[in-house]
């Protein structure tokens, strides 16, 4: 059981990585990257709506809509509960803790249409797996991410002050960039495999 | 403007992908073939047009205080018809599209021609711009698949081209040629139309605003809300 669940951890942080290997998330990755402090404040407050969103996901589906045969509705009843839940977490922590509020509300609002939340919690699904599973899936996922935004922002410190080609400049010399840190992601591809088993 | 300028706009001047630097996600992910590059940019086309005109069509009924979730429920439920029509008929290309299907409900260029385009024109307009977006939206993943699969695992649509086959670079298939295609074609963009891509398309992005706190300076701001 342990065994399983962390295979499920590792793969998901390392060898599936969501924004290096899925391109899930490219947006934040690529527009909130240039500070290694505002990339760990946005890692981590997608790791938080991740495990929230699928608390409230999982059982939705598990217990509402399949015994309905309402499954159909996933993917409009997944976006408004995840879009709901980033609101309501605002207003929560805006309320009652206003230190936590301060260091990550600025990065909720651009949680909501965050594809990469809304892929975790559609996969957690149609992978199969359990409610603990789907946890620690969604946990994967968002240090995965976290990983991810880290290991970039750091990277992109030093690009920032090179002198690409005129054209290359901004967006074309960062997707390059983040094109050899996911080829040293691609090298994880078979570790949990050979880890594990 | 004329009816053919607001159709023909969306697939050149003003490319969601190429020009505007809107949806990269499902640009890196589904253009590994071009089967599935077209199959994404068309399920996308469709799910423009239709959300387009109903929004334009209840334009002055939706509140502007609640527009965005107003926006984001017409579009999934597009979305929804798409995938089980998909799932209906080709279920081959709804496995391949996986996840990126459902994900279109968050691809900005669809909430983004909402929120530029058709909350402030009639019906037919919204179709047609709806329609020249999504189809320019297709090219440019066209455009990419073309490139990567033919480059990287020597074949077109499935068809395998003699000499490729044998000499081609498998990487660009993977993730990181997906990334290093996608820098690649920015840079001819910019070198052609000598404007450099600096920062990322926030154009109809609900959060471009929260995050021009963070990541861009205030008169990136200004334009993305302008542009």
């Amino acid at each position: 059981m342990l065994k399983s669940l962390l295979v499920i951890l590792m793969s998901a942080v390392l060898v599936d990585n969501y924004v290096l290997s899925k391109f899930l998330g490219i947006c934040p990755f690529l527009g909130v990257s240039k500070k290694t402090d505002q990339a760990v404040g946005m890692g981590l407050s997608v790791i938080f709506v991740m495990l929230l969103a699928t608390l409230a996901t999982w059982p939705i589906q598990t217990y509402l809509l399949d015994p309905n045969g309402l499954g159909y509705l996933q993917t409009i009843v997944f976006i408004l509960v995840i879009a709901a839940l980033v609101q309501l977490l605002e207003m929560i922590l805006k309320r009652y803790i206003p230190a936590l509020y301060r260091s990550l509300g600025v990065y909720l609002p651009l949680i909501t249409t965050n594809c990469a939340v809304l892929g975790v919690t559609i996969n957690n699904i149609s992978d199969g797996y359990g409610f603990v599973e789907s946890l620690v899936s969604s946990l994967g996922c968002g240090l995965g991410f976290l990983l991810a935004m880290w290991l970039f922002a750091g990277v992109r410190s030093r690009v920032e002050v090179a002198v690409p080609p005129k054209s290359f400049k901004g967006i074309p010399i960062t997707l390059i960039s983040a094109s050899i840190v996911s080829m040293a992601f691609y090298g994880f591809a078979g570790i949990v495999e050979a880890l594990f088993k | 403007m004329k009816k053919s300028a607001i159709f023909l706009k969306g697939l050149i001047k003003e490319n969601p992908v190429l020009v505007l630097l809107l949806g990269t996600c499902p640009t890196l992910a589904t253009t590994t073939s071009v089967i599935s590059a077209i199959a994404m940019g068309l399920a996308a086309t469709a799910v423009l047009v239709c959300s387009n005109m109903v929004i334009s069509a209840l334009r002055n009924i939706i509140p502007d205080k609640v527009r965005i979730p107003c926006y984001i429920v017409v579009i999934a439920g597009f979305v929804s018809v798409v995938q089980m029509l998909m799932q209906a008929y080709l279920p081959d290309l709804y496995d391949m599209l996986g996840v990126y299907l459902a994900l279109i409900v968050v691809n900005c260029i669809i909430l983004g021609r909402a929120e530029m385009f058709a909350r402030k024109n009639g019906v037919v307009d919204s179709a047609l711009d709806g329609l020249g977006m999504g189809l320019g939206f297709t090219i440019a993943l066209l455009l990419m698949a073309t490139f990567r699969e033919v480059v990287g695992a020597g074949t077109f649509a499935g068809i395998e081209i003699p000499l490729l086959k044998t000499y081609n670079i498998p990487i660009l298939v993977a993730s990181p040629g997906g990334f290093f295609a996608f820098g690649c074609i920015i840079a001819l963009v910019a070198k052609l139309t000598n404007k450099p891509k600096e920062k990322m398309g926030c154009a109809g992005c609900p959060s471009a605003e929260a995050c021009g706190k963070l990541g861009c300076t205030k008169e990136e701001k200004e334009e993305n809300v302008n542009a």
